[in-house]
C-alpha cells in the first residue's frame, strides 16, 4: 500500500520556534493540505479546521519491554483523521517541549490500525542556536530530540555569531551525525527540506555515512581510534572545527567487507536491543550477507526493528555492511565485538 | 489470496446494493431501515422501497456510533451528541464546551445515551439530567450494563464501573495496560476489554476474578455476544474466535473455538440475534455467514476492493446489512 498518510514528527525545546515553523507550513502556499496534532491549542495563528489538539497519553504496552511506550491519544486521533481522509495529504504532529520523540515514533510501528494507514516520514527537531548548549547540559530531553532526528532546524542563527553557530553545530554532530542540520532565521526554509523526506521508508536507506562539518569534503574514515582523550572533552580536527564527543550520547558506526551470517547477525542484534535498547534510541543498517544477492536494510526505534531486502547490490558498489547505533551510554567494545561475531 | 470458496452456498446473489454516498462506520437497523453511518457529516437510511435518504448529523468525522431499538446516537469531532431516529428527526443530545471530540458513545435503558470526551464520562438520563464521571485517563469505551442503571467505562489500567444515580465512587477494576472497547455478557456476569495489545481482558464481577484471553495476531476492535450470550465472538485473528460462555466459570481454563479461517484477517464480527450464527466480515471484502454449530458457512457477500468495516442484522434477524471501507454497502434479506 503507497497510499499510507506520511506523517512529520516536530520536536523541540520549549521556545526553540515549533510553533514559527508550523505556521510556516499551514500559510505558505505549497497546495498541501496538511492535519496538524498539537499540545497547545492557540498559539497556531491559522483558522484551520483539521488542527486537533492533543493530551500526550504515553501507554506502556504489556509485551515485557519497557521501553515500548506508545502515545494513546495519537492512536486515536488518527484513527478519528482517517474518516476525512481526503481532506489532507499528510499530518504533522507536534510533540511538547519536554516530549521524548519515541513514543510518538513507536506508535507508528506498534499500533497495526496505525501502521496500516499512516507512516512514519521524519523527526524534525527546531533547536535554538543561542540556547541549544546549555539545553544539552541541563535538560535531558533536549539532548533525546536531537539524537533522534532525521532534520534538525538550526534556529535563530541571527541572534548569535558565525563561531557560536559552528559550535553548536559541532554539539549536535557529537551526538548525531547523521541529521540533515538547517541553519535558520525564523524557521526560514523551503518546506521540501522538512517535510516529505520519507527517513523511515527501508527502500530510502542508501547511505548511512557519518555527516561531517561542511566545507569538510575529504573522505572521513570514522573507524578511528575512538579512544581519545576524554578529559578535554574535544580535540581538533584536521581542518580546525571542533569535534565534540558527548559524554552521554553517541553515535556509533561500524563497517566491514566480510559477508555476515544472518543466522548470526540476526540473534545478535535481537540480544542486543532486547538488553539495550532503553539506551539505543535510532540504530541503522545495510547488510551483506553472504550468498544472498540483495542488500539487507534494518532500521530502529529503542527495541523495535523492522527490516527487509532491499534491491540487489550494484556491480560497482562494495559489498559492505554497515551499521548506526545513536543512544545513551552504548557499550561500545560490546557492540563491536558483537557485530564483528557475525562473520559468516 | 483468491476467493477458494468456489463450492460454498452463496446468498451474494440476493444482495441489494445501497449507494450511501461514502465510506461506511458503522450500520443500524431502526425497525426494519437500515441506517448506514458514514464516515462524515451524515446517516444514509435504506428503507427496502424508497431511494436513499441522507440526513446530515455532524459538521465533521461521525467518531463514534451506537444504536437502540429506535434510535441512533453519534458522536463527532464537531464536539456533539446527536440522536437520530426511524424518522431522520435529529436531537441534539450535547454539545461539549470545549469542543472536543466526541470519540465513544453508548446507548443505555430507558433512553439514556453516554459519552466521552478526553478523561470524562458523561451520562444523560431519558428523562435529560446530566451526570459526569472523572476518569484517571483518556476514555477507551463506555458500555451500559445488560440490568440496572450501571456504566463501564474503560481506560488505562482498568475499568470503572459507574451508577450514575447513585454517589459513592465508581469500582475499580484494574489490570495494566491501555483498555479500549469493552462489553458486559448479556446475562452482566462478566465484563470483557479489548486491549491496546492482542488480547481481551475478562473480569468475573461477582469477585473480580481475572481471564485473559490472548493468541491474537492483532488488536481486537470488534466484539459480539451470540444469543443468549453463549459465545463471544471477536475479530483480531484470520479466523473467526468465539469464546465459550457457557459455563459458571466463563471461559475460564478454556480455548477458544476458531472457525471460518481465511486468508485475510477478520475485520467486523455481528452475531444474528436469535440463531448461533456470526456475520463475519473480513479485511479482503469477504462477507461470510457461519453456523456455531458446525461451522458451515454461507458467502453473503464476496470480496471486493476494501474491508468490510459494519455489520448488522435487523432485530428479527431477517436481514442484514453491510458496509465497507470504500463505501461498498448493502442489504440481503433472509
Amino acid at each position: 500500500m503507497t497510499d499510507k498518510i506520511p506523517v512529520t514528527v516536530l520536536t523541540g525545546y520549549l521556545g526553540a520556534g515549533k510553533t514559527t515553523l508550523l505556521n510556516r507550513i499551514l500559510s505558505e502556499p505549497h497546495g498541501q493540505k496538511y492535519a496538524v496534532i498539537v499540545n497547545e491549542f492557540g498559539e497556531i495563528g491559522i483558522d484551520n479546521e483539521l488542527v486537533v489538539g492533543a493530551d500526550e497519553e504515553i501507554f506502556e504496552m504489556n509485551n515485557g519491554c519497557i521501553c515500548c511506550t506508545v502515545r494513546g491519544d495519537l492512536i486515536r486521533i488518527i484513527d478519528g483523521l482517517m474518516r476525512r481522509k481526503g481532506k489532507f495529504d499528510a499530518i504533522i504532529v507536534e510533540t511538547t517541549g519536554l516530549a521524548d520523540p519515541a513514543p510518538v515514533a513507536q506508535t507508528f510501528f506498534v499500533d497495526d490500525a496505525v501502521g496500516q494507514k499512516a507512516k512514519l516520514d521524519a523527526v524534525v527537531t527546531v533547536a535554538d542556536a543561542k540556547w541549544l548548549k546549555d539545553r544539552l547540559r541541563d535538560a535531558p530531553e533536549a539532548k533525546n530530540q536531537i539524537a533522534f532526528a532525521d532534520v534538525i532546524l538550526l534556529n535563530k542563527t541571527d541572534l548569535v555569531s558565525d563561531g557560536d553557530i559552528r559550535e553548536v553545530e559541532a554539539r549536535i554532530r557529537g551526538i548525531n551525525p547523521y541529521a540533515k542540520i538547517h541553519k535558520t532565521e525564523r524557521c526560514a526554509i523551503p518546506l521540501p527540506e522538512v517535510l516529505g523526506r520519507n527517513a523511515f521508508d527501508l527502500d530510502r536507506i542508501l547511505d548511512i555515512e557519518p555527516e561531517f562539518l561542511g566545507g569538510d569534503d575529504h573522505h572521513h574514515d570514522h573507524d578511528h581510534d575512538h579512544r581519545h582523550d576524554h578529559d578535554g572533552h574535544h580535540h581538533h580536527h584536521h581542518d580546525g572545527l571542533k569535534h565534540y564527543h558527548d559524554e552521554e550520547m553517541q553515535s556509533l558506526w561500524i563497517k566491514t567487507d566480510k559477508p555476515l551470517d544472518p543466522d548470526k547477525f540476526f540473534p545478535w542484534v535481537q540480544d542486543l536491543v532486547a538488553k539495550d535498547g532503553p539506551n539505543i534510541l535510532r540504530s541503522k543498517g545495510i547488510l551483506a550477507f553472504k550468498d544472498d544477492p540483495d542488500r539487507f536494510v534494518f532500521q530502529g526505534v529503542h527495541m523495535i526493528l523492522d527490516g527487509d531486502h532491499q534491491r540487489p547490490w550494484k556491480d560497482d558498489e562494495p559489498r559492505e555492511s554497515r551499521i548506526v547505533f545513536i543512544g545513551r551510554n552504548l557499550p561500545e567494545e560490546k557492540i563491536r565485538e558483537g557485530f564483528a561475531g557475525c562473520a559468516a | 489470496m483468491s476467493d477458494v470458496r468456489t463450492d460454498t452456498a452463496s446468498v451474494a446473489d440476493r444482495i441489494r446494493p445501497v449507494s450511501t454516498g461514502g465510506p461506511v462506520v458503522a450500520v443500524h437497523f431502526l425497525g426494519a431501515i437500515p441506517v448506514f453511518v458514514l464516515g462524515e457529516e451524515a446517516l444514509a437510511f435504506a428503507p427496502r422501497d424508497a431511494a436513499v435518504r441522507t440526513v446530515s448529523v455532524h459538521g465533521g468525522a461521525i467518531l463514534a456510533a451506537a444504536a437502540d431499538a429506535s434510535r441512533i446516537v453519534t458522536g463527532g469531532d464537531d464536539g456533539k451528541v446527536i440522536a437520530t431516529d426511524a424518522a431522520g428527526t435529529t436531537t441534539a443530545i450535547a454539545t461539549d464546551a470545549k469542543r472536543r471530540w466526541i470519540d465513544r458513545v453508548a446507548a443505555g435503558p430507558d433512553g439514556a445515551v453516554a459519552w466521552a470526551a478526553g478523561k470524562q464520562a458523561f451520562v444523560r438520563t431519558g428523562k435529560g439530567e446530566q451526570r459526569v464521571c472523572e476518569v484517571p485517563s483518556s476514555v477507551g469505551g463506555l458500555a451500559f450494563a445488560p440490568k440496572g442503571f450501571r456504566l463501564a467505562i474503560a481506560h488505562y489500567n482498568g475499568a470503572l464501573l459507574w451508577f450514575p444515580n447513585a454517589q459513592a465512587a465508581p469500582e475499580r477494576l484494574e489490570w495494566k495496560g491501555s483498555h479500549l472497547g469493552v462489553t458486559f455478557s448479556p446475562d452482566g456476569r462478566f465484563l470483557v476489554t479489548a486491549m491496546q495489545e492482542p488480547t481481551l481482558h475478562g473480569w468475573r464481577l461477582v469477585d473480580s476474578k481475572h481471564m485473559r484471553m490472548s493468541g491474537y495476531a492483532a488488536k481486537v476492535r470488534s466484539m459480539s455476544w451470540s444469543a443468549g450470550g453463549k459465545w463471544l465472538a471477536t475479530s483480531g485473528s484470520d479466523q473467526l474466535i468465539l469464546w465459550p460462555f457457557q459455563a459458571k466459570d466463563g471461559p475460564m481454563g478454556k480455548s477458544p473455538q476458531l472457525l471460518a479461517p481465511a486468508g485475510h484477517k477478520v475485520a467486523i464480527v455481528a452475531c444474528h440475534p436469535k440463531q448461533d450464527v456470526v456475520g463475519v466480515g473480513y479485511e479482503d471484502g469477504l462477507l461470510l455467514l457461519v453456523r456455531i454449530d458446525d461451522g458451515a458457512e454461507i458467502i453473503a457477500k464476496r470480496a471486493g476492493t476494501a474491508a468490510v468495516a459494519a455489520v448488522a442484522w435487523s432485530a428479527d434477524g431477517s436481514m442484514l446489512a453491510f458496509g465497507c471501507e470504500d463505501g461498498e454497502a448493502g442489504v440481503i434479506e433472509l
